[in-house]
């Protein structure tokens, strides 16, 4: 094989070395990346051990206990129906992440397989997919959710395509210009010439190289799909109650009780904030360290 | 190519990028559950017979079949009808009129907002990239992008009312009848939204700077003098302000139609409301219009921007 | 005797929650303009033809209609004449004869007659082709309407029917010219033209509405307020922080206990509260025609497991819901007595044992333990979301695990009225009159009513309903109606009531002369409001 661009050296399975140094390196040059880095970590943990550290069911309800202020029992207070603050935010990180992560994993990939596919294959079939991701891109973000919402209705599930549809196209335009460079690479019509199919290429060889600016697109969206998240619970297209979730927590008795029970909207807002501010000090900093000219929108 | 043939080629390719919104959000709205007919007599729960439904879509146009619909839609279009929107009667462009003006005006002020902090936030940034000021610059801008603008919203309100006991005024006020009243109702939402979009601009700012210190030209003047730094710092700006001109007309363009959740908290009547409004009322007619409205700034801006880079980098040209 | 008695009780139940200094009643100021939020806005100005309270509350002081129900009757039950001065019925309850006060103009000058009544009438239950009215099928006991001269008004009905007084009490029915109609049904959509107390003036959509006063009012002294404006601001918590700012005076739908809290609060006694059961309900639609819920044991634990009197105490801190209620708003004529509703399913006073019982009913059906289900509700925050909370709380302390999913608004009666796309559903019901034909007529089978969701035939509950409808004694009808509620909520456990609607009016301690009543669609004309100069 010819010369190999050398972002794939990082995930070269030979070189844990290598890999190891460079996460220490980052931890030492990018500080900021790594505080983000260890609160996703605490979110994740949090996340995964719910059941253990959540004092309480978050789905309880008890009247006798509802509207208190942060306290010994409660350690956040609790909501309008008595449940305790603190471990509906614990299960609602669960929730941040199952569809933060699934939206933008979802939105990411596929966004990066057909901006890689729409670079590899060229002409005519880059010029339609490029044109269909430009109209998609028109639409503001609120907008196609709403929409897929309108058409498949609430829910987990249907919240994750929501929120998946309207990163697709900027995915797809970010990976198509490293793609770009890419294909320019020899190796590409070695491959071509052994016989290898379309569908080998684009996933063996060109994917794996546009890595870095995938990785740095998912961590940028994970902090976007969490905020979509909790903007379309707002307006009450998104989870739904009792599950637990962030911006489900932040509406409706939140808003009524704002001044007699801040509590009830300061922690969830204060949650969301500290999440998609830990996704994107990490994904700046991995942009920093792995490519700094590469400009994302 | 000569820069003409590439102006009128990107031209060109706006149209089709328009008819293809136009196509989808047709479809879309098609595919949703519901129509306007269902919303008005039926989701309050009341009977209203068949009959009484069937008058209504045929006055609306909505018993024609789909083609129909949309042929006699586009039709409108070319002659610049946009029709009336199907909830009130009245004509569409009287409807969006009526909210523009204060979306516009948000809008402008929210840059303005941004700008005014994202440029020299971010110039200060790059000048002392790696320092202590660095890092509050980048803290400071993360934390906006950060902030749910609903709740930074709610906690605004609430701050005006507990500790200063005065609420900004309920009614828009045009700017041209009375100022104070117009900037008091609106000050607000643009300092949350501005703050927001300040975030991505900063960050902008910052890294297209930090191209540019790079250049050997500037390293060299650098070398030279206290002064000559100051005077390439303001030529560095100039070809940073590219990128950073980009992003921030971008914005704008999403500024005009997609502040919904804001509008709903500080209760402005502009085009985001009417967006939600007319998509829960499935007021084909209105959805339609405005989602064209906001593309075809969205669209304009970025045409206007690829010109710009191509007669900067005449390599693009040939992309 | 017993309806003075009760009388004193429904003026209990709708009273001023003042926090003023009790000050005694002054006589009506004149002048100012009165400020009320609306939060929704109407799509066209004809109340023939649209449902919201969006319409009623900015157009309603434009208009007059023949009757109206007596904006200082607490109960809102009672029907007066507004343009009509008095009436007669026929011995055989067929003929109901209007006599029309004269000297009415309408705000353009021209004289308000019969013919106008007639017209706007016909409009309503005779329209013609291309008009939609909504309420048509209300008025198919009309058989014709006349106005044999300028001031009399007849209708003519197929058979006898104890609430058309009420009916014609509708606040929708607005009295139109007949010589506007006569040359375009279609005007008054997008044109207002009365002979209400309050004269258009503009509409800002998205903004605001303004009226001022009519000076040739035919009910000299009145209106007392120079004008009123109505500001459409939709996000509740905007509504709030403009009372509460003193931009606007009160607001005629509702407000939640949250915002009383808040508001009393803030502005302490520059601000009042008029509380009232409301004539709204939610109710719980059962699916008859899926299994397991065309058992009604499976029906009637649903019921039993409901801990009501407990929810009325905490619910009603968080929403807008608080009475324990049958088939009638507490404190009307016809509600259910306290000893009456124990009895029912779900109303006992001991829930432990009715708790048991439910589940020995679930086990006794062949409903497992953890039986899962999906619960459909509105997407409607306001009490849809707190009340199915509490429901699926509650449902899991007896064993079942139901899972919540919200539909939004505009599609919602779509799937209620496609009988396989639910399996238990939220309905709700909202008057605007309390008065039995109209409110129960929701739970009579579905191939004679179409709005019921629990897509059941009972024809023992069509009859009862008939029998009651036509009772002529009140005590009989009270007796029939105990043993319709019987049959509907006990016996068969067809439908499901959650707790009674509760109204939170809020009014600046300056707004006087307004008198809530169960419905948000009554009491609107104002003309019998007025302002004082300050609280007091």
């Amino acid at each position: 094989m010819s010369a190999v661009p050398q972002q794939s050296e990082l995930f070269d399975d030979a070189s844990t070395e290598r890999r190891f140094s460079f996460v220490r390196k980052f931890v030492e040059r990018q500080t900021l990346g790594a505080l983000g880095a260890a609160a996703i970590l605490v979110m994740v943990v949090a996340a995964a051990a719910a059941p253990l550290l959540a004092p309480y069911d978050p789905l309880a309800i008890d009247f006798a206990a509802m509207l208190t202020p942060p306290g010994a029992a409660h350690w956040l207070g609790t909501d309008a129906f008595g449940r305790d603050v603190f471990s509906r935010i614990i299960y609602g990180s669960r929730t941040a992440l199952e569809v933060g992560l699934g939206a933008s994993l979802l939105g990411a990939t596929i966004g990066a397989v057909i901006g890689v596919a729409s670079a590899y294959f060229g002409g005519r079939i880059d010029f339609v997919v490029q044109w269909f991701m430009d109209i998609l891109l028109s639409f503001p973000l609120i907008v196609l959710a709403l929409a897929v919402v309108a058409i498949l209705g609430t829910g987990a599930g249907n919240v994750v395509l929501a929120i998946a549809v309207p990163m697709i196209p900027r995915c797809a335009r970010v990976t198509r210009s490293s793609a770009l460079a890419i294909r320019e690479m020899p190796y590409i019509d070695a491959a071509r010439a052994g016989g290898f199919s379309h569908a080998r290429i684009i996933l063996r060889h060109m994917l794996p190289n546009v890595m870095a600016p995938y990785l740095i697109m998912l961590t940028a969206f994970l902090g976007q799909a969490i905020l979509l998240e909790a903007s379309l619970s707002f307006l009450g297209l998104g989870v739904q109650e009792p599950t637990a979730a962030w911006g489900l927590m932040l509406s409706g008795a939140a808003v009524d009780f704002a001044e007699k029970a801040p509590w009830m909207a300061i922690f969830p807002g204060l949650a969301i904030s500290l999440a998609v501010f830990a996704f994107n000090l990490f994904g700046d900093s991995l942009r920093d360290a792995l490519d700094p000219k590469l400009k994302t929108l | 190519m000569p820069l003409t043939k590439y102006i009128i080629k990107r031209f060109l390719l706006m149209i089709p990028t328009l008819i293809g919104v136009a196509v989808l959000i047709f479809l879309l709205l098609r595919v949703v559950p519901g129509d306007i007919v269902d919303v008005r007599f039926v989701s309050q729960g009341q009977f209203a017979p068949q009959e009484v439904l069937q008058i209504e879509r045929a006055k609306l146009g909505l018993d024609k079949p789909v083609w129909q619909q949309f042929t006699s839609w586009m039709w409108g279009l070319a002659h610049l009808d946009f029709g009336v929107s199907m909830w009130t009667g009245s004509p569409i462009t009287e409807e969006i009129k009526l909210r523009f003006a204060l979306s516009l005006q948000l809008a402008v002020m929210a840059t303005v907002v941004a700008t005014v902090l994202a440029i020299p936030l971010g110039v200060i940034a790059a000048l002392k990239q790696d320092t202590w000021v660095d890092y509050a610059v980048r803290v400071f801008s993360i934390a906006g992008l950060a902030m749910p603008s609903f709740w930074l919203g709610i906690v605004l309100i609430l701050v005006l009312l507990i500790f200063f006991h005065w609420l900004p005024p309920m009614v828009f006020t045009p700017f041209w009848v009375d100022p104070w009243e117009n900037l008091a109702q609106l000050i607000w939402p643009a300092l949350a939204v501005g703050y927001r979009y300040s975030a991505v601009a900063t960050r902008m700012t910052r890294s297209a700077m930090l191209e540019v210190l790079r250049e050997d030209y500037i390293r060299t003047a650098r070398a030279k003098g206290l002064w000559l730094r100051l005077i390439l710092v303001r030529h560095a700006l100039k070809n940073a302000m590219l990128p950073v001109v980009t992003v921030i007309g971008l914005e704008f363009a999403f500024l005009l139609g997609g502040l919904v959740v804001t509008e709903q908290v500080f209760n402005l009547n502009g085009l985001g409301m009417l967006f939600v409004e007319a998509i829960s009322h499935r007021d084909y007619t209105l959805t339609q219009a405005l989602v064209l409205l906001v593309a075809s700034v969205f669209i304009l801006v970025n045409f206007l921007t690829d010109v710009a880079y191509a007669w900067l980098d005449p390599r693009i040209r040939y992309r | 005797m017993r309806t003075d008695q009760r009388r004193l009780a429904i003026v209990l139940l709708c009273t001023i929650f003042a926090v003023i200094p009790a000050a005694a009643q002054e006589k009506p100021h004149y002048g100012g303009e009165l400020v009320f939020t609306v939060p929704s806005e109407m799509p066209s100005y004809d109340g023939h033809r649209e449902q919201t309270f969006g319409l009623i509350h900015p157009i309603a002081p434009h208009y007059n209609t023949l009757l109206r129900v007596d904006p200082n009757d607490p109960t809102g039950t009672k029907p007066v004449g507004d343009l009509a001065e008095s009436w007669t019925v026929s011995p055989d309850g067929l003929t109901y004869t209007f006599q029309i006060r004269k000297g009415v103009k309408f705000h353009d000058g021209s004289d308000m007659s019969s013919r106008d009544i007639k017209a706007s009438y016909d409009k309503i239950i005779f329209p013609p082709a291309g008009v939609a009215s909504v309420r048509k099928a209300t008025y198919e006991v009309v058989e014709s309407v006349e106005a044999p001269d300028p001031y009399t008004v007849r209708f003519k009905l197929k058979w006898p029917s104890g609430a058309f007084l009420q009916s014609l009490a509708s606040p929708w029915n607005f009295i139109y010219s007949a010589d506007i109609l006569a040359k375009d049904m279609h005007w008054y959509e997008t044109h207002i033209m009365g002979t209400g107390p309050f004269l258009f003036v503009e509409h800002v959509k998205g903004s605001h509405w303004v009226g001022k006063r009519n000076p040739n009012y035919w009910d000299k002294g009145k209106p007392y307020l120079d004008g009123y404006r109505a500001l459409f601001i939709r996000a509740h918590a905007a509504q709030v922080a403009a009372v509460r700012g003193e931009r606007a005076h009160i607001q005629f739908r509702s407000f939640t206990p949250a915002d009383k809290e808040t508001l009393t609060a803030a502005l302490g006694d520059k601000i009042k509260f008029q509380e009232c059961s409301w004539d709204c309900v939610l109710l719980v639609a059962i699916n008859h025609t899926k299994k397991p819920f065309d058992d009604k044991r499976v029906r009637r634990a649903l019921s039993l497991a409901l801990d009501r009197y407990e929810a009325s105490k905490t619910l009603s801190k968080i929403a807008i819901v608080k009475d324990v209620a049958g088939i009638q708003v507490p404190g009307t004529p016809f509600a259910t007595p306290p000893e009456e509703l124990q009895k029912l399913a779900g109303y006992w006073p001991d829930i432990e044992k009715s708790r048991a019982e439910a589940r020995r009913l679930l086990k006794e059906a062949g409903v497992p333990e953890g039986f899962s289900f999906t619960f459909k509700n509105r997407g409607t925050p306001m009490p849809y979301e707190p009340m199915a909370i509490w429901l699926i709380d509650q449902w899991r302390k007896i064993g079942l695990n139901v899972k919540q999913e919200v539909v939004e608004p505009a599609a919602y009666y779509g799937v209620l009225r496609k009988p396989d796309a639910f399996d238990v559903a939220m309905d709700f019901q909202c008057g605007y009159i309390v008065e039995p034909d109209l409110d129960i007529y929701k739970f009579i089978s579905n191939d004679k009513n179409p709005d019921n969701y629990g897509y059941y035939t009972d024809r023992v509950l069509d009859a009862l309903y008939e029998k009651q409808s036509r009772a002529t004694n009140v005590d009989e009808r009270k007796k029939i109606l105990r043993e319709f509620e019987r049959r509907v909520l006990d016996e068969e456990a067809h439908y499901i009531m959650t707790l009674q609607w509760h109204r939170i009016i809020p009014e600046s301690s300056k707004v006087h002369g307004w008198q809530i009543t169960p419905s948000h669609y009554l009491n609107n004309q104002l003309d019998t409001v007025w302002l004082s100069e300050s609280g007091g």
